[in-house]
């Protein structure tokens, strides 16, 4: 019975096509919309993550002036000294690293290669605070912080670029008008939310650069690296303190100095996530909700105009068991062949839209799990149900039925 | 005398609720012997296809007996009905009724579907209902491939072609021309005579009724008068 009844269904199902693809399309794309979205959706807030996590925790930053892209017209503050460093490192407890960052760009070359590179000058602790590790190579001695010697470590991307095929540690890299010997090579970042590629940049000496390049003794950046045990609101309060000291600022003066924290940055950005992963739930719901409509319309529409049919089976002799189960055997087939489909679509696109926008690829089973079950849940629900209430009718009735 | 094939007492039909009802059968007594091939007559809105209905079990009535085989049907539920439909009634509708998209043999295999027969007996027990209609050259056209006359006998095929003890036909030639009427009735004479199926019409035409052996006269919902033997060579198979 139940063979024959299979053999039934999916001959009606055959002999429907349009009524059928349409069926099948609803559940289709509602699939597809849900399973595409979520994973996208998820695919973005991991990528955020992870670029979040590549500023490194518990990290500040300070610089003169008051927030970023400001200032204009007005007295520029003066910079930072190396002294104000070692104040910071003697005075305030908590840190765990204290390290200037004297900035410039040169340009690289190396036998007819040229790159443009970005300079940090700092010391040891720059490294250790950004827990940024070597692949080869080593860091630099106190001898040549103290001495301000040509030594650099370099980036991957510097790598990548002027030393596609060798080992740079050991080599003499000239960079502008200073050559330079590298003695160490930095691990991989990946890129950063902030501040384009940190794996571009050439790592020397404060004052190797201050001397050959920025020629001054100026500070640009101070970074420290707090104590994870520690709170950042206190440290950073009494940095602030320090500094207002240092610089001789008067009570009723604002501080011309700032000072960022990457915590609060990454906690920013981590709660925009939450959002749009929220945000992306919500549409994929709707859009789930707008599938289901379709699939109850076009099964609504059909049941009704099966109705006569229903009357005929009946008539003939059917028992009303029997045409129920015809008709879930074939809401069960097409809800499947829907959700299959959909599931390959949503599949096509997570992988063709992922390089484009930049995503991870992923394929997450539970979000394809559910989306499936819920459309074939709505694809057996409105097949079933309308069908088994023309099923109850008189034979006449639903002979009559127009 | 014999026991009755069918035996209607005191059957009424009721409409509706309330204000809005409409009693459309108000006690109908009639028997109906096995072998017979009977008309049913009358004026629109007495009754006719309401009996017809009740008589097929697609319906069933708000009071009174109705036996079938000595069997009381008012006392079946939906699916007992389902089955005595299936194992001894065939039922031919004025508008055929046929499954759309689907083939002629398809339309009549169907009774035997729900019967569980084997794929090759379906065929052939519903090439031999085709054969019996002649339609054997039209069995893989669809419906909307066939003229009404064709359908119709599709709908005859499909109703003989599990061998029924009645057949119930509510104006089958209602929607067709006399020519093509005229061959529905010798068909159903035919199988009345040579296969013993008992035959119950409604129709509104006397030309039509003169083919049965007994005519029942219905009126607001009662049985007026029956004739019996109109045809003297149509003996009671
Ligand atoms: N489903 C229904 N609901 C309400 N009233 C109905 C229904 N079916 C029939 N009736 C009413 O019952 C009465 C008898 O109807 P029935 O169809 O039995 O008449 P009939 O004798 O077959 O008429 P006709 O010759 O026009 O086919 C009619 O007045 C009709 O309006
Ligand atoms: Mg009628």
């Amino acid at each position: 019975m139940l063979w024959t009844t299979m053999t039934l269904a999916l001959r009606e199902i055959r002999r429907h096509v349009l009524r059928s693809v349409l069926t099948v399309l609803g559940i289709v794309i509602g699939v597809a919309a849900v399973v595409t979205m979520v994973t996208l959706g998820h695919a973005t807030s991991r990528s955020v993550q992870s670029q979040i996590s590549g500023l490194g925790s518990n990290l500040l930053t300070i610089l003169p002036g008051q927030g970023i892209g400001r200032g204009g017209g007005g007295v520029q503050p003066p910079p930072f000294k190396i002294e104000d460093v070692d104040a910071i490192r003697g005075q305030i407890g908590g840190a765990t690293a204290v390290a200037p960052e004297v900035q410039a760009t040169a340009t690289a070359i190396r036998n007819a290669a040229n790159w443009s590179v970005s300079i940090n000058g700092t010391t040891d602790d720059y490294l250790a605070g950004q827990q940024w590790s070597l692949v080869s190579g080593r860091t630099f001695t106190p001898a040549e912080e103290q001495a301000g010697k040509s030594v650099c470590i370099v980036g991957n991307t510097i790598k990548t670029n002027l030393y596609p095929d060798d080992d740079p540690v050991g080599t003499t890299l000239r960079i502008g008008n200073v050559s330079c010997e590298v003695i160490g090579l930095l691990k991989l970042r990946g890129q950063s939310g902030l501040g384009g590629d940190q794996d571009n940049t050439v790592i020397m000496p404060y004052k190797t650069v201050q001397r050959r390049f920025t020629g001054n003794r100026n500070v640009q950046f101070i970074m420290v690296a707090v104590d994870p045990r520690y709170e950042s609101a206190p440290i950073q309060n009494s940095i602030g303190r320090l500094l207002r000291e240092r610089r001789n600022i008067t009570a009723s003066k604002a501080d011309d100095f700032s000072i960022l924290d990457t915590k609060q940055i990454s906690d920013a950005l981590g709660s925009a996530t939450t959002q749009l992963t929220a945000v992306v739930t919500a549409v994929a719901a709707i859009s789930l909700l707008v599938g289901g409509i379709g699939i109850m319309n076009i099964m609504l529409v059909s049941v009704t105009e099966r109705t006569r049919e229903i009357g005929i089976r009946l008539a003939i002799g059917a028992v009303a068991g029997e045409v129920l189960l015809q008709f879930l055997v074939e809401a069960v087939a097409l809800a499947a062949l829907g959700g299959l489909i959909g599931l390959v679509l949503a599949f096509i696109a997570c992988f063709g839209l992922a390089i484009p926008l930049k995503l991870p690829f992923m394929w997450e089973p539970q979000i394809n799990l559910i989306a499936f079950g819920i459309s074939a849940l709505i694809g057996v629900v409105f097949g079933y149900f309308p069908a088994r209430r023309a099923a109850s009718l008189n034979p006449i009735d639903a002979l009559r039925h127009e | 005398m014999a026991e009755p094939l069918i035996s209607l007492k005191g059957v009424t039909k009721r409409y509706g609720e309330g204000t809005a009802a409409f009693q459309a059968l108000k006690g109908v007594d009639l028997d109906i012997m096995a072998g017979d091939f009977v008309a049913v007559m009358g004026p629109s809105g007495s009754g006719k296809s309401t009996t017809m209905n009740i008589l097929g079990c697609l319906d069933v009535p708000t009071t009174g007996s109705f036996l079938f085989k000595g069997v009381h049907v008012e006392g079946l539920d939906r699916d007992q009905r389902s089955l005595l439909r299936r194992r001894y009634l065939g039922f031919v509708f004025q508008g055929f009724n046929l499954l759309a998209r689907t083939t002629a043999l398809e339309n009549v295999e169907l009774p035997l579907i729900y019967r569980g027969e084997a794929r090759k007996k379906r065929h052939d027990m519903a090439m031999a209902a085709l054969d019996k209609v002649g339609l054997v050259d039209w069995s893989h056209h669809t419906p909307s491939e066939l003229s009404g006359g064709q359908q119709q006998r599709v709908a005859i095929a499909r109703a003989i072609v599990a061998h029924p003890d009645v057949l119930l036909a509510d104006e089958p030639t209602g929607n067709l021309d006399s020519q093509r009427s005229i061959e529905i009735m010798e068909l159903l004479t035919g199988l009345n005579q040579t296969s013993g199926i008992t035959v119950l019409m409604v129709t509104h035409e006397a030309d039509m009724a003169k083919f049965a052996r007994t005519i029942i006269h219905f009126k607001d919902g009662l049985v007026e008068r029956t004739e019996t033997g109109h045809r003297p060579g149509l003996e009671l198979a």
